[in-house]
């Protein structure tokens, strides 16, 4: 199975006043060409900065990070927005909509500046929106603003699909239409995605499992018998 | 240190650049308050202190001839307290080196000791030696001009005789603190001399023995002033009296005056624009600072603090950044008043300056300013306690979108998201919009109403020197002549075409409304001077009436039909009707006009000539003057280039500085404005560009939203700024008019176009400040926090 990330030997120190965190103690993974993984641990055990290092969001401050072949641990940060804006999509726990616009301006946004994008009521109609396509975010819930954001995530056929706690401001019955949504997209996108949470239950729709603790990944998974939102005990 | 104080300290370090931006914007407000009011009173209470110490006469008046016995009947008149009766005439200069003509005008001093009004303040030597001949003491600007000192010696001709003057003294007097030669605009010490001279010896020269041709007056207080002119023209008119004048339409004083009038104008129309521009974005930082500080506020209620103390916190910050432009102001504004005194006082040429530094206009200013910026942080201080706890610590609810109609959606497909982002931003805070927008409009409407001056004053050359008073030279007989005299100017060397004029004094009156004007007599169609009418198209004066220039008809409130009462000083008491046949326009002075002979037949004596208008070939100039120098009927001539030379350097002086000064205080204004507004829009809506960070949108990209923003409102400022200085033009234009002057409301293009290239250079500086910081938007933290 081909790598989509190749992750070595990953620390991260923030510098805050006189205080030093650590956030990541030397992870390394391995994220797999069409896989769902889940990060799984309790909060400060380093799981956002490993994903946000993933997307370019973050630079790390020792060990290696490769997309593919492109070593993402020596990127500029003009480099890295390119790969943000080509090959990443996210998600995150409190949507990030932009107000201003409609549900599929949000889309048009990320379709405006990507090379293959597919058409914005398209990317809706997989997250179920093709009804609430021309509303404001003031005027969606709050599952609805998150499966615009999957919308918007997926709509420049990402290479892979970063998703930061996505339900973690949702009830269980919104959260699993959230995660329906996600699955369905890797299905048939065959999009490689990592979702992170606190919430076990979760990663019974993984194909692999990280556990973190402290900075560190203590654990790898391989989910043999995956189950589908609807099917998980919440 | 209160915990509370503290914060505020805090706060207000974090805000340092945006309120530094506030208080200089009310700085400038206090210091053009200050500079106006300071420089206005100094100027006032120096001129008063002048006119005090060296005995400034209240009315003045000239005659023919008349006796020295007339004087005692003078200081009869009820509230007549002094009485100076002098000889005053006009003499043509040579001075050696220069080739054209200088002019001057001599006046009597007592034989012995100083005049008893109008003295001389000696800059230099002393009164002239009684007795010795040519004794003179000349204007101060005058020999500085032209590198004399006591003892220097130049020529002249006085009523028909040459005489050798020797300079005993330099000296400035309150009678001629702004000094213009005949037929000129602006003073000109080069080519016009005020000479004192002994009595006795200016007396044989003019032949006025035992009589005098010229008188002020010093009144009692509580005198009448307009029953003491009315007795002094009775008393004056056998003797060829000109019409008795107050001390308002003497020359040098009305000109002292209208440089007040213009101070007085700066002071009404600038610093409340300041005042209202600080006051929005005093509002405008409060408002997002509070709406920011939401949850303190609750918390800080939560723990028991009074809507009071909230309220009060708040105010104190207003409070810190008033003060802070207010020390600045009051700085800035007493050193630039003290140099703007110190400009006018040289141009003016005062003896001494008392400058005033006067503690109630800074206390006014303080207190203006401090309201004007209380008043805008008053709501959002107001929303800030009203709050209640509980709501104040849940996190505002998003804001609320709304497409508009078909427009809208029209809008949505044809532009880039990022575009639609900026546009529905403006729209859903239009209020806000309008603010910045106007903030912006009005630093151009600023600008707008400083430039406009260079283009005005381009328009008055032109319509002055170019379309009206298009002769070479203006030249002025000593005494009215007869006609024959034109005849022998028209036969000067290099002299191509003279037209006659003839200038007579009279007393215009429509209804109850009267006026002193000087009445011209032109040929109908003149070719070199001419008339033109409101469209300033040429004028054939018609062979009968009078034609009134636009502020007499004002003030007399005549119209073109009605009939007016005409009586000529130099015909003693006779009244005659005359129609008002047109009415014309003119920049300069209070007059009328009239066909020559209907002039001529209007007046007993006769057919008169003043002077002539004349064409020059450019080539024997220097003969002209030469010849000039030798007319004995010679009092004066006014040449165009060289007038409109001083004209245009006194002019640009005065408009260079002023354009310096409006276009900092423009800048300031729309640097702030448009500094602090991009702040805040940056501030509000730094998770929305950092989430467009995320998505892949480049710095630039980012940047572009708010820079559309704001290029939307900086261009929608230009048209309302143009509008609004082309009102506030109006209004300076019209707060300028005095009877000396007008300043023809004209404002050209170059006005409008500079004014914008300066507020949007200023605009595209300040945003791309703000617009760096771009580069520091966080994307994790925003993308970690609940908005």
């Amino acid at each position: 199975m081909t790598a989509v990330f190749t992750i070595e030997n990953l620390t991260k120190t923030y510098r805050t006043g006189e205080i030093e965190i650590q956030a990541l103690r030397g992870a390394s993974a391995v994220l797999h060409e069409g896989e769902v993984s889940v990060m799984l641990g309790p909060s400060g055990s380093g799981k956002s900065t490993f994903l946000n290092i993933l997307g370019g969001l973050d630079t790390a401050t020792s060990g290696r990070v490769l997309f593919r072949d492109l070593d993402l641990s020596k990127a500029s940060d003009s480099l890295l927005t390119r790969f943000r804006r080509r090959h990443v999509g996210f998600v995150f726990q409190f949507y990030n909509l932009i107000p201003s616009l409609t549900a599929r301006e949000n889309v048009s946004l990320v379709t405006e500046i990507s090379v293959k994008p597919m058409d914005p009521a398209e990317a809706l109609k997989l997250v179920g929106l093709e009804a609430r396509m021309d509303h404001f975010p003031a005027q969606l819930s709050g599952g609805e603003q998150q499966r615009v954001a999957i919308a918007r995530a997926i709509a420049k056929n990402p290479a892979v699909l970063l998703c930061d706690e996505p339900t973690g401001a949702l009830d269980s019955k919104t959260g699993r239409l959230v995660l329906e949504a996600l699955t369905n997209i890797n299905r048939e996108l065959g999009t490689t995605t990592a979702i992170i949470s606190h919430n076990v239950v979760i990663r019974q729709l993984a194909h692999r499992v990280f556990y973190f603790a402290d900075g560190e990944i203590i654990r790898e998974e391989l989910n043999e018998n995956r189950l589908t939102p609807a099917e998980m005990e919440w | 240190m209160r915990a509370l104080d503290r914060k505020l300290l805090r706060d207000l370090v974090r805000l340092a650049p945006q309120a530094l931006a506030v208080s200089a914007v009310l700085a400038c407000g206090v210091a053009t308050l200050i500079l106006a009011v300071g420089a206005y009173r100094s100027l006032e209470v120096t001129r008063a202190a002048y006119y005090e110490r060296n005995r400034f006469g209240s009315i003045f008046a000239s005659a023919t001839r008349a006796p020295m016995e007339l004087k005692r009947r003078i200081e009869h008149i009820d509230g007549v307290m002094t009485v100076d009766a002098r000889i005053a005439d006009s003499v043509l200069l040579d001075i050696p080196g220069m080739p054209e003509p200088a002019t001057g005008k001599v006046l009597s001093i007592p034989d012995y000791g100083e005049a008893p009004l109008n003295r001389l303040y000696l800059r230099a030597g002393r009164l002239p030696e009684p007795g010795q001949r040519g004794d003179v003491v000349v204007s101060a600007t005058f020999a500085e001009a032209h590198g004399f000192h006591v003892g220097s010696k130049f020529s002249g001709t006085l009523s028909g005789h040459k005489v050798t003057f020797r300079i005993a003294g330099l000296a400035l007097s309150p009678e001629y603190i702004y000094a213009v030669g005949p037929g000129e605009i602006v003073p000109d010490p080069r080519r016009f001399a005020i000479l004192w001279m002994r009595r006795t010896e200016l007396a044989g020269l003019t032949d006025l023995k035992d009589a005098f041709n010229d008188v002020s007056l010093a009144l009692l207080p509580h005198a009448n002033e307009t029953a003491v002119i009315e007795a002094l023209d009775r008393l004056l008119a056998p003797y060829g009296g000109t019409g008795a004048y107050p001390r308002k339409d003497q020359t040098s004083h009305a000109f002292l005056d209208s440089e007040l009038t213009q101070l007085q104008a700066m002071a009404r129309v600038i610093p409340p624009v300041f005042l209202l521009v600080s006051a929005f974005l005093v509002n405008m930082i409060l408002s997002r600072l509070i709406a920011l500080e939401r949850e303190q506020i609750g918390l800080l209620k939560a723990l028991g603090y009074s809507r009071v103390a909230i309220a009060g916190h708040y105010v104190k910050l207003v409070l810190v950044i008033c003060a802070v432009g207010i020390v600045l102001g009051i700085a800035a504004g007493l050193w630039l008043g003290r140099g703007m005194t110190e400009i006018y006082a040289e141009f003016f040429h005062f003896p001494f300056l008392i400058f005033q530094r006067s503690v109630n206009v800074s206390i006014l200013a303080a207190s203006i300013s401090t309201a004007a910026a209380l008043a805008g942080g008053l709501k959002a201080v107001y929303s800030a306690a009203s709050l209640p706890p509980a709501t104040a610590m849940r996190p505002e609810s998003p804001p609320r979108y709304r497409r508009t109609g078909f427009v809208g959606r029209v809008f949505s497909r044809l532009f880039s998201q990022l575009s639609v982002m900026a546009v529905r931003h403006i729209v859903r805070w239009p209020a806000r919009a309008a603010t910045t927008t106007l903030g912006n409009a009005l630093a151009v409407a600023l600008l707008v109403t400083a430039l406009f001056t260079t283009g005005a004053v381009n328009f008055l050359i032109d319509v002055m020197y170019f379309r009206t008073e298009r002769q070479d030279a203006t030249v002025t007989y000593s005494k009215v002549l007869a006609p024959e005299a034109t005849f022998n100017s028209r036969h000067l060397p290099g002299v191509l075409s003279v037209e006659p004029f003839r200038v007579t004094m009279a007393q215009v009156s429509h209804g109850s409304r009267s006026r002193r004007i000087p009445i011209t007599g032109k040929l109908p169609a003149p070719r070199l001077s001419r008339v033109l009418d409101l469209d300033l198209a040429p004028v054939k004066l018609p062979s009968s009436g009078l034609v009134l220039t636009e502020r007499v008809a004002h003030h007399l409130d005549a119209r073109r039909g009605d009939k007016v009462r005409v009586r000529l000083y130099e015909e003693g008491n006779r009244g005659v009707t005359v129609p008002v046949v047109d009415v014309v326009q003119s920049y300069m002075g209070l007059g009328a006009y009239m066909d020559l002979d209907a002039l001529d037949r209007l007046s007993r004596v006769g057919p008169r000539r003043s002077g002539v208008y004349v064409e020059l070939d450019s080539a024997k100039e220097r003969a002209v003057y030469d010849a000039i120098k030798k007319t004995p009927v010679v009092a004066g001539i006014a040449l165009r280039r060289v007038s409109l030379e001083k004209f245009r350097e006194t002019i640009s002086q005065n408009i260079n500085i002023m354009t310096v000064v409006y276009v900092v205080l423009a800048v300031i204004i729309a640097f702030g404005v448009i500094y602090n507004s991009a702040r805040i829009q940056l501030s509000e809506r730094a998770r929305e560009l950092a989430s467009l960070r995320v998505l892949g949108f480049t710095r630039g990209e980012v940047a572009r939203v708010l820079a559309v923003e704001l290029t939307i409102v900086a261009l929608a400022a230009q048209p309302l700024g143009w509008l609004i200085g082309y009102s506030l033009s109006y209004a300076v234009v019209t707060g300028l008019q005095s009877d000396l002057f007008r300043v023809p409301f004209h404002v050209d293009r170059a006005a409008f176009a500079w004014s914008s290239i300066v507020v949007l250079s200023a605009s595209v500086v300040s945003a791309a400040i703000v617009l760096a910081r771009v580069r520091n938007l966080d994307m994790i933290r925003v993308l970690k926090t609940k908005e």
